[in-house]
């Protein structure tokens, strides 16, 4: 009397591959949750998008009745607090809290489980973007209805659409921050690049008012490219080529990916 | 009539007899559930592993032990695909870990310095059970993981112990056929460890199999079918526990006798004598004979207790000469 062995059931590959719908739906859940997880952290949600608001108003709205040549100042500082605003939720969303994941093991956790690389990253970016546009939203307000500006719908459109492709090229910076730079410090250096960058870049004072070889470095950076679209909106910009300041995102953006995939890479082996 | 039914019982329990052994023999010729062969991992300065065979079969408990450092977790970390061995091959199911196919059959509980905390325990669940194929149901996981009463609660706001019960559940929630456990019970109180156990053994017994690793000896010794101690990369020792323990010096004899240690260390049979305030440790292999002696020798010996080795002192052993 003799049993056949039950053969235990190899990877044969069937029934073990996911539908596309149920694909869909991790991102979706994936991007609800992370966007959650972000908002409810009060010190998060309260400063990035804090901030911004704050220097708005201090600086922005107080300024509603002034104008320099035909530049409206408090349509001028819209523009240079949301694009501000914006690559604060991409840094600190993704940098400082991919950091401190990281760090704390959860990340191997997530890369042990069956979940899709692409849906937490792409989680990351939505929800970075997702921040930028709260922020433009809630300034948007602010500069109507204290400001004194006048913004037509086609602006704000345009605005929404530089926020999303400005949170994406700095949610790839915000991958590599998260590599190199160690959890504990992660917010300080992230303030370290982030505020200076902000600064030299116009954001804060038209670069105009900046001395000579603060305007040099200052056209270098890629909040400067992202800050001169933001302006061409209202016609704001300083009249350099258009194309520079996309080719100048796009690179910073290449550029970012391409070294947060070779130290990936390299840490996969030495891991 | 009697006899004849006698009979028929006799005939009814060799049969059940010989169905368990086929079984267990059928199990035996099961291919491995997750196979290291001959696997080395060598990072920049150490080698963590050097030439570890290990092999985990459908429905067992196998606890991986060691001293830290080891090299239990670079183990798990291979069997989790999360790293990849240097030398040596790594199959989970037969494919590479590394397979989405094959991360679905499997789940780990890991031990984690922080998980995001302000994420509801309902909404961390519901994010795992999104990522397997067939998952348990949301009531099923909360009650194998113990977790009522605390589904709406933040993670940052929960205990220790109940902070453990929510990884064991992410573990668990997409009824994986493979569940590594990384130091599960840490933090937790009697009964949630009991809990806890009772649960791993329910697992084995549905053909599941387990890869726990553990400093708590006394989690080993109840769980494990298997031990496997590692050190320095390389098995030291595998076997059941009750092997394990066998392969320690010796029964330990403790009593309060006038016999000087010179005279105990010379009796037949004895490995050591040492002094414990006023009581004598007597360790031997034949513990039965050795006491015979002393009895003989020494009337007025008292407080007499045998003791049965403890896998803490077979562990000790057995990585300290390696």
């Amino acid at each position: 009397m003799s049993t056949t062995p039950i053969a235990y059931p190899m990877n044969t590959g069937h029934g073990v591959t996911r539908s596309p719908l149920a694909s869909l739906r991790i991102l979706g859940k994936e991007t609800r949750y992370e966007f959650l997880k972000l908002l409810r952290n009060k010190s998060f949600s309260l400063a990035v998008i804090g901030f911004p608001v704050m220097f708005y108003l201090l600086f922005g709205v107080a300024n509603r009745g002034t104008s320099n040549g035909n530049i409206h100042v408090a349509k001028y500082m819209l523009g240079g607090y949301a694009c501000f605003g914006l690559v604060g939720a991409a840094l600190f969303g993704i940098g400082v809290s991919l950091a401190n994941e990281r760090a704390a093991g959860w990340l191997e956790l997530k890369r042990a489980s069956p979940m899709p690389p692409l849906a937490y990253l792409f989680a990351k970016c939505a929800t970075a973007v997702a921040f930028g546009l709260i922020i433009v939203a809630i300034l948007s307000t602010l500069a109507v209805t204290t400001g004194g500006v006048s913004l037509s719908v086609v602006e704000l459109a345009k605005m929404a659409g530089v926020v999303v492709i400005g949170a994406i090229s700095f949610a790839s910076m915000g991958l590599l921050l998260a590599q190199i730079v160690p959890a504990n410090a992660a917010p300080a250096i992230v303030n370290l690049i982030y505020l200076p960058m902000s600064f030299l870049s116009g954001l804060w004072m038209p670069l105009k008012y900046l001395p000579h070889w603060v305007q040099r470095i200052g056209m270098t950076l890629p909040t400067y490219h992202l800050s001169q679209l933001m302006f061409r909106i209202f016609g704001y910009d300083d009249g350099s080529a258009v194309s520079g300041h996309w080719f100048g995102l796009a690179g910073f953006t290449m550029v970012m990916l391409g070294v947060s995939w070779l130290i990936f890479n390299r840490t996969q082996q030495n891991a | 009539m009697p006899a004849i039914a006698r009979e028929r019982e006799i005939r009814a329990a060799e049969q059940r007899r010989d169905e368990e052994l086929e079984r267990v023999d059928a199990m035996r010729r099961l291919q491995p559930v997750a196979m290291l062969t001959q696997v080395t991992k060598r990072y920049k300065a150490t080698t963590a592993l050097d030439g570890l065979d290990l092999a985990l079969r459908p429905g067992e408990v196998v606890a991986l032990l060691g001293p830290n450092g080891a090299g239990k977790s670079t183990a798990v970390r291979l069997m989790l695909g999360l790293i990849a061995p240097s030398d040596g091959t790594v199959r989970i199911f037969g494919s590479d870990p590394r397979n989405p196919a094959t991360r679905m059959r499997v789940g780990a509980m890991l031990q984690l310095g922080r998980i995001p905390e302000t994420l509801l325990v309902r909404e961390h669940i519901d994010i795992f059970r999104s990522y397997y194929p067939r998952p348990l149901t949301f009531e099923e996981i909360v009650r194998i993981a113990k977790l009522e009463g605390i589904e709406k609660r933040r993670f940052g706001q929960l205990s220790g112990g109940q902070k453990q019960r929510v990884l064991f559940a992410l573990a668990l929630c997409g009824d994986p056929d493979l569940i590594f456990l990384d130091e599960p019970t840490v933090g937790m109180d009697i009964e949630s460890r009991r809990a806890l156990w009772d649960e791993v053994r329910m697992l084995a017994a549905r053909g599941k199999t387990v890869l726990l690793t553990t400093h708590y000896l006394e989690e080993a010794d109840a769980l494990a079918h298997r031990i496997v101690v590692i050190n320095k990369g390389r098995v030291v020792s595998e076997g059941t526990p009750a092997e394990i323990k066998g392969q320690t010096a010796g029964r330990k004899i403790r009593c309060r006798t006038k016999l000087d240690l010179d005279t105990l260390r010379a009796l037949p049979g004895v490995t050591s004598v040492t002094e414990d305030r006023d009581t004598v440790v007597v360790t031997a292999v034949l513990a039965e004979d050795v006491v015979r002696e002393m009895l003989l020798r020494d009337e007025t010996l008292s407080h007499l207790e045998i003791a049965s080795p403890a896998l803490e002192d077979a562990f000790l052993e057995l990585t300290a000469s390696h």
